[in-house]
């Protein structure tokens, strides 16, 4: 059984990688393959691991009594349920309802934490390693690493300043910023490419040697 | 020349590439490997750690990541094990539930780890910043049972964890947004130390909280996993495939310069 998974996905991998001559049936045919794969896995999954466990288990207890508590979950699934109602032309307007709960209890929970984890902690990482530099705990590498990062933060944050034409000392300040930004994504751009070429390595690995020791 | 050059077959570009890598995958080479920073923090971090403390390990990633991430992922269970520290092993992302608890009974089978006293796999519940949250408060209220159904009050090494006050460390695995989920929702709401180890194309994003401490420590893609595996003195796919990509890396530097001086000496003889 493990020797015929091998092939169907060894068979499977030549069929994506086709596309590369040109496009192809094999290649469409692992394509849609693979997408209702993972729409039925993912559907699957997300029933057995998340809708029996947290909706319908405790719904059942307490319906037959075993556990009345379970009878609170009858007000998110009425809510969700209400999302249904879309496809009624004469009761669609109460998509509403969930819709706003989800936004409202959404935004409470997101608004602070992430204006703490990625504004505030953000500003404290750019300027405290200045309080390191006053008291002489740094050593000439960082420092100029700490400026370096004020320097980009501040040009950076200028390109994207629109409230001001950006002409004069502002101007070179945002092409400073463009220049930080390229740098950025050229670094994104080689760590993408070394993630791609690792696919296809692990590909390889698995044609040369888990797919060709079942032939060899 | 040059001309030709500019105008060529990118299926031949296809055949370099494919040959730079079966070439020393055929013939390996052991090329030297230097370990950044950000993979020796979270080694150290992980060895530092009491015998018997719990780690949790998040899966959150689907087989199109399994390169990069699954070599870093068995080189941290094996550590964990060796060094008798407990793992949870949970998914915010539903394709990692296949991964994560085949990869924990692959290594666990290796180690001798035993589930249940040395680890658990929970599995996957769907909501993310729901799921984060809910382990703060009670891990049972939102996993009422392991990833095969067994309740939790009946596994041993989960009788004295409620939630991330008894956990040292989270590591995320992750080929997506959620290291900033549990970033926002766990470290900044619960405290929880996070580390993470990511695919090549999130690493850039990762850089911020790891100079802000917000990350203890950061895997970056397959480079990371062959540091990882040197630093445990462990050899296995990461550091066979980072030595072959190094190859592919050539490959690609070279077709970029020539491609650049043929675009350049052409535009030349235009004008």
């Amino acid at each position: 059984m493990e020797v015929f998974g091998i092939w169907v996905a060894a068979f499977l991998t030549l069929c994506i990688y086709s596309f590369l001559y040109r496009d192809n049936p094999f290649y469409r045919f692992a394509e849609y393959l693979f997408v209702g794969v993972s729409v039925g896995y993912v559907f699957v999954l997300t029933t057995h691991q998340g809708f029996i466990p947290l909706a319908w288990k405790p719904f059942w207890a307490a319906i037959t009594g075993e556990s009345l508590i379970g009878l609170i979950k009858l007000i998110p699934i009425c809510i969700g349920l209400l999302f249904f109602t879309r496809f009624s032309t004469q009761h669609q307007w109460l998509v509403r309802y969930p819709i706003a709960i989800l936004i409202g209890a959404g935004s409470g929970l997101a608004i602070p934490n992430v204006l703490r984890a990625n504004i505030f902690e953000q500003t404290r990482g750019t300027i405290e390693p200045f309080a390191a530099i006053h008291a002489g705990t740094l050593s000439a590498g960082e420092i100029f690493g700490a400026i370096l990062m004020v320097i980009g933060v501040v040009c950076t944050l200028t390109y994207f300043f629109f409230s001001i034409e950006h002409r004069g000392p502002i101007k070179w300040v945002s092409k400073v910023g463009i220049a930080f930004l390229m740098i950025g994504f050229g670094s994104a751009f080689g760590n993408t490419v070394m993630g791609r070429v690792a696919l296809l390595i692990q590909r390889v690995d698995f044609l040369l040697n888990d797919w060709g020791g079942t032939i060899f | 020349m040059l001309e030709k050059l500019m105008d060529i077959d990118r299926r031949i570009i296809f055949i370099l590439v494919v040959l730079a890598v079966i070439i020393p995958t055929l013939l390996p080479i052991n090329l030297p490997i230097s370990v950044s920073a950000p993979t020796r923090q979270l080694h150290d971090y992980i060895n530092a750690l009491p015998a018997g403390s719990t780690i949790m390990l998040a899966f959150d990633y689907g087989p199109a990541s399994l390169a990069e991430l699954n070599p870093m992922a068995k080189a941290l269970l094996k550590q964990c094990f060796d060094k008798d520290v407990r793992v949870i092993g949970i998914t915010l992302a539903p394709e990692g539930t296949a991964m994560g608890s085949t990869l924990i009974q692959e290594i666990a089978d290796e180690t001798g780890a035993i589930d249940g006293e040395d680890y658990v796999f929970l599995g996957y519940r769907p909501g993310e910043e729901l799921v984060i949250l809910g382990m703060g408060s009670d891990i049972a209220s939102v996993f009422e049972t392991d990833y095969n159904g067994k309740p939790l009050a009946d596994i041993p090494m989960m009788t004295n964890v409620t939630n991330y006050d008894q956990i040292s460390l989270l590591i995320d695995l992750a080929s997506g947004s959620s290291t900033e989920i549990w970033i926002t929702y766990a470290n900044v709401r619960y405290n929880l130390q996070i580390a993470a180890g990511v695919t090549g194309v999130i690493i850039s994003q990762m850089y911020p909280y790891l100079q802000t401490g917000q990350l203890i420590g950061l895997i970056s893609g397959i480079a990371g996993a062959a540091e990882y595996e040197t630093l445990l003195d462990a050899p296995a796919k990461g550091i066979l495939w980072i030595n072959i990509e190094s190859f592919v890396h050539l490959l690609i530097a070279g077709l970029v310069v020539i491609g650049n001086i043929a675009f350049f000496v052409q535009r030349r003889k235009e004008e």
